[in-house]
């Protein structure tokens, strides 16, 4: 395959950034999306110019470190991952746009690469259950119905890739933040903090800068775990009935 | 020398109560004196910062991603066992500390093994209380699954994405210890080594990824949890950042390494597809309970499926050879992942490989959704099977997977004693990062259970021991160790930008790799080792004189990280054949083609090789001093482990 690359660089935080053209050849169908980028890197570092960096680790689509904005879309054309993309996915002679993720709380730390450590500052925010190692009950004490325990597996299936954050033209953290509040609230587990977590939460997803939900279900569409926009709703439903009944007043 | 595992005496079964008994405590107010030094976040890692913190102590959390909750544990798929006997199936604490001595095919020590089983009970319970969804039956109580080398059901799983679900759920913990105040995250940050106060282990010196800036930090102790050295082979289901430089560093610093010949080869991986490939995929183990592997029963057939003449489906059930149950009736295709993987190797060396190279069986599924359901096999196993897909083009519901093993585990790792501390006085190393508990083969769902063990169950008891006997100690980033730590790596930085060479970094891990696959990888002999030896050797020289490491230090620079690993990756790539070459035996991943049985399983020598090779660094293109620890057995009886 024959590709034209249209790759944002920008050497650090402060630069203003740019798109830069890069034509490439000799591209397989059967590689993933990075290795293309590899092979890019390769050819940029023996011509002595500096790689593209981008975030990656696992490269099995489960850690969540690959981003990428792809021809307009987060992870590109289909619902995976990046590093799950695949080159069958292009068709030969194509030119692939690709930028980092655009959002005011993610901002660029060079090339592709953002920083994100806006998620784990919500997860700290309340995203666990308040228990020190030792001293828990017997893990089949609780029973929870498989069909509770299945939709608590569902939501926790979120990566933190920050893909809904991308597709979202309010770069909105929604998807994200209620997967983890809705995860907890159906478990017996969570429900202790359910409401002081909802309240939490929320508020240091507002306070990092994200921006307001307006249900148009971008995320949902471009998440490559498949996590519903149900559990925005149940997030909604949360924290209204958690402010309503507020212990934190 | 002969090392001192530091067991307690007694019955098995009482070592643990009694050590924890006997260690000495550090007092709920002077807890909080002390500083703690984590590398790394995986399970082991946000287990073990996490608890400690809540203990009291300050702990400091290192991870080289952008957050901790990326850590490589979180691609763990299959499950984790516990000997919870749930299922009324006879399983017990002793049978799995049995069968984990066993499936490390006796080179193992047995004190930690039965420990790990004893405490596995407690994990469990644990992650259920964070609120990790495990997989439940319709009762509401939790389900279980079997697991390669064993005969009950005792694995835990949340569907094919157990270490996703108990990682996120060590996260939460740390997190909540971030927002407590008690653990400070250095996400993105490097450590490059680790420095030494009088032997014992005061601090490191870390590499800021962002700025380039070299840090140093100061503690009362420094715990590695961070994981294995797959990618010495460059090909490896580790993840592409994951690395052995944190352990490599400590271990010129005075920490032994031990039995770093023994890497796992996990069976069931999608086969290579071509010369780009930059990392190779598992599909978890656990398909196995209802996959059939299986080639064809002569060459000519295979040869058919190979120029793609004939399909899988096309072959009728008399030609095709279920070689796993066959050779191994009572186990079938639940073996250990060594024999396995060793099997895959034969057939294919045989001619009966069924992919385009050569180098793939096949694992079906066909009879197991004639039996269950399409649907029930999607519950299982859906995430897997659409990873497949994706990677690979086919849909498996279909047609058969194609797998072949790839490098996954390495068993060995820094030699510690029972409380988990290096040779070096306050240097711990937990999870892969050790070597002690999966002895030369590790069971499938065994790693996890390892690393949140050593996290949230050893060392919060361990650590005290030693901590409270420093009290008096002061740490101090000011002492001039520190100082001549951060020069030596910055000098080591210099020199990787300044060399200039004509070819990139990945250019000579992947010829590392080869070398490390071909020599060092399922089969290894005395000859091929002694050539490898003398390959890595002119690698590494051929590294410090032609690679070209671009950009500068001050910058995100993922060129210069990578040649960090990749430079300590071909040192230590020379100790692994080292260690397979002084090892005359056969044992679980370390297979020596000289020593076999007449019906090609792996021939150990228990008379000349039951003890725990453990490697002191001697100084820069030195041979390294070989150390054992004598492997004592006490409870169980060293037989040839049969599977048949």
């Amino acid at each position: 395959m024959k590709l034209t690359l249209k790759v944002w660089r920008q050497k650090n935080a402060s630069d203003n950034g740019s798109f830069v053209t890069y034509p490439l050849d000799g591209i397989s169908k059967d590689m993933s999306f990075l290795e293309m980028l590899d092979v890019l890197n390769e050819e940029l570092s023996e011509k002595g110019e500096d790689p593209v960096h981008f975030d990656h680790d696992c490269r099995e689509g489960i850690c969540g470190m690959c981003s990428l904005y792809i021809n307009g879309k987060p992870h590109g054309p289909q619902q995976t991952t990046t590093c799950q993309l695949h080159m069958r996915s292009f068709s030969d002679g194509e030119t692939i746009t690709i930028e980092p993720w655009r959002a005011k709380a993610f901002p660029v730390v060079k090339d592709l690469v953002v920083d994100r450590a806006s998620f784990d500052r919500i997860i700290q925010a309340g995203g666990y259950v308040s228990v020190n190692t030792g001293g828990v009950p017997d893990a089949n004490e609780i029973p929870i119905p498989k069909v509770i325990a299945d939709e608590a597996f569902d939501a926790a299936t979120c990566i933190g890739c920050g893909a809904c954050v991308a597709a979202c033209k309010n770069a909105s953290a929604m998807l994200f933040t209620s997967a983890k509040i809705s995860q907890l609230a159906m478990l017996p587990q969570g429900q202790v903090e359910r409401k002081n977590r909802a309240e939490k939460m929320i508020a240091q997803m507002d306070a990092e800068g994200f921006g307001a939900c307006t249900n148009t279900g971008a995320c949902a569409a471009e998440c490559p775990k498949g996590i519903s926009l149900t559990n925005i709703a149940r997030m909604n439903r949360e924290y209204f009935s958690a402010v309503l009944s507020s212990d934190n007043v | 020398m002969i090392l001192d595992s530091k067991s307690p005496a007694g019955p098995l079964a009482e070592k643990w109560t009694k050590h924890k008994f006997t260690s000495k405590l550090v007092n709920p107010a002077n807890k909080r004196k002390y500083e703690v030094i984590v590398v790394g976040t995986g399970l082991a890692g946000a287990s073990a910062a996490a608890s400690l913190a809540e203990l009291g102590y300050n702990v400091k959390a290192f991870c080289f991603q952008d957050s901790p909750r990326r850590a490589h544990s979180i691609a763990a798929q299959g499950g984790i066992n516990a000997a919870k006997n749930y299922q009324n199936d006879g399983d017990s604490v002793f049978r799995l500390f049995y069968d984990t001595i066993k499936g490390g095919d006796y080179r193992a020590r047995e004190s930690n093994v039965y420990r790990l089983a004893e405490v596995s009970v407690n994990i469990i319970d644990q992650c259920v209380a964070q609120g990790v969804p495990f997989a439940r039956e319709y009762g509401g109580l939790l389900a279980n699954r079997s697991f390669g080398g064993a005969q009950v059901s005792r694995t835990f799983y949340a569907r094919g994405q157990t270490g996703q679900q108990l990682l996120l759920g060590a996260y939460s913990a740390l997190s909540r210890q971030v927002a407590n105040g008690k653990v400070k995250l250095y996400p993105r940050t490097e450590m490059m080594d680790l420095v030494t106060i009088d032997g014992e282990a005061r601090g490191i010196v870390t590499r800021n990824l962002i700025t380039g800036a070299i840090e140093t930090h100061a503690a009362h102790a420094v715990l590695l949890c961070t994981g294995g050295y797959g990618n010495v082979f460059f090909l490896s289901t580790n993840a592409m950042g994951s690395n052995v430089t944190a352990a490599w560093r400590a271990h010129k610093k005075g920490a032994y390494f031990a039995n770093p010949c023994y890497t796992q080869i996990h069976p069931t991986c999608i086969p290579v597809s071509g010369d780009h490939q930059s990392k190779l995929t598992l599909m978890s183990e656990s398909l196995r309970n209802d996959g059939r592997v299986w080639v064809p029963k002569t060459v000519e057939m295979a040869e058919k499926l190979r120029k793609g003449q004939i399909k899988p489906a096309d072959i009728k059930e008399e030609d095709r050879d279920y070689y796993l149950e066959r050779k191994y009736p009572s186990f079938g295709n639940l073996v250990p992942r060594d024999v396995a993987s060793r099997n895959a190797k034969y057939v294919c060396d045989e001619g009966r490989g069924v992919n385009e190279t050569g180098e793939a069986v096949f694992l079906d599924f066909r009879d197991a959704i004639n039996r269950d359901s399409e649907d029930a096999i999607r519950a299982r196993y859906g995430n897997l099977f659409d990873m497949y897909q994706q990677i690979t083009g086919e849909n498996p519901y279909k047609t058969p997977m194609m797998i072949y093993p790839a490098v996954h585990y390495t068993m060995g790792g820094l030699w510690v004693d029972y409380n988990l501390m290096t040779t070096v006085p306050g240097l711990y190393a937990l999870g892969e990062a050790n070597f002690s508990d999966h002895g030369a083969n590790r069971l499938g769902a065994s790693a996890l259970m390892q690393g949140l063990a050593d996290g949230y169950f050893v060392i919060p008891y361990t650590l005290g021991d030693y901590l409270a006997q420093n009290l008096a100690t002061k740490v101090d980033t000011n002492h001039p160790e520190f100082t001549k730590a951060a020069d030596e790596v910055k000098a080591k930085i210099k020199k990787l930008l300044s060399i200039n060479g004509t070819k990139t970094v990945d250019h000579f891990h992947k010829r590392l790799g080869k070398i490390m696959w071909n020599e060092c990888g399922m089969a290894r002999t005395a000859e091929g080792l002694k050539k490898a030896k003398a390959e890595i050797k002119a690698l590494r020289a051929e590294f410090w004189k032609d690679v070209k490491v671009l950009g500068e230090n001050e910058e995100l620079n993922q060129s210069l990280e990578k040649a960090h690993r990749v430079a300590d990756f071909l040192e230590l790539g020379e100790l692994m054949v080292d260690d397979a070459l002084n090892r005359n035996e056969s044992c679980g991943g370390h297979f020596r083609e000289e020593y076999q049985t007449p019906e090609g399983e792996a021939l150990r020598d228990d008379e000349n090789y039951a003890y725990a090779a453990a490697w002191k660094y001697m100084g820069d293109e030195q041979e390294e001093e070989l150390n054992k620890e004598p492997l004592v057995f006490e409870n169980v009886k060293l037989t040839q482990r049969s599977y048949k």
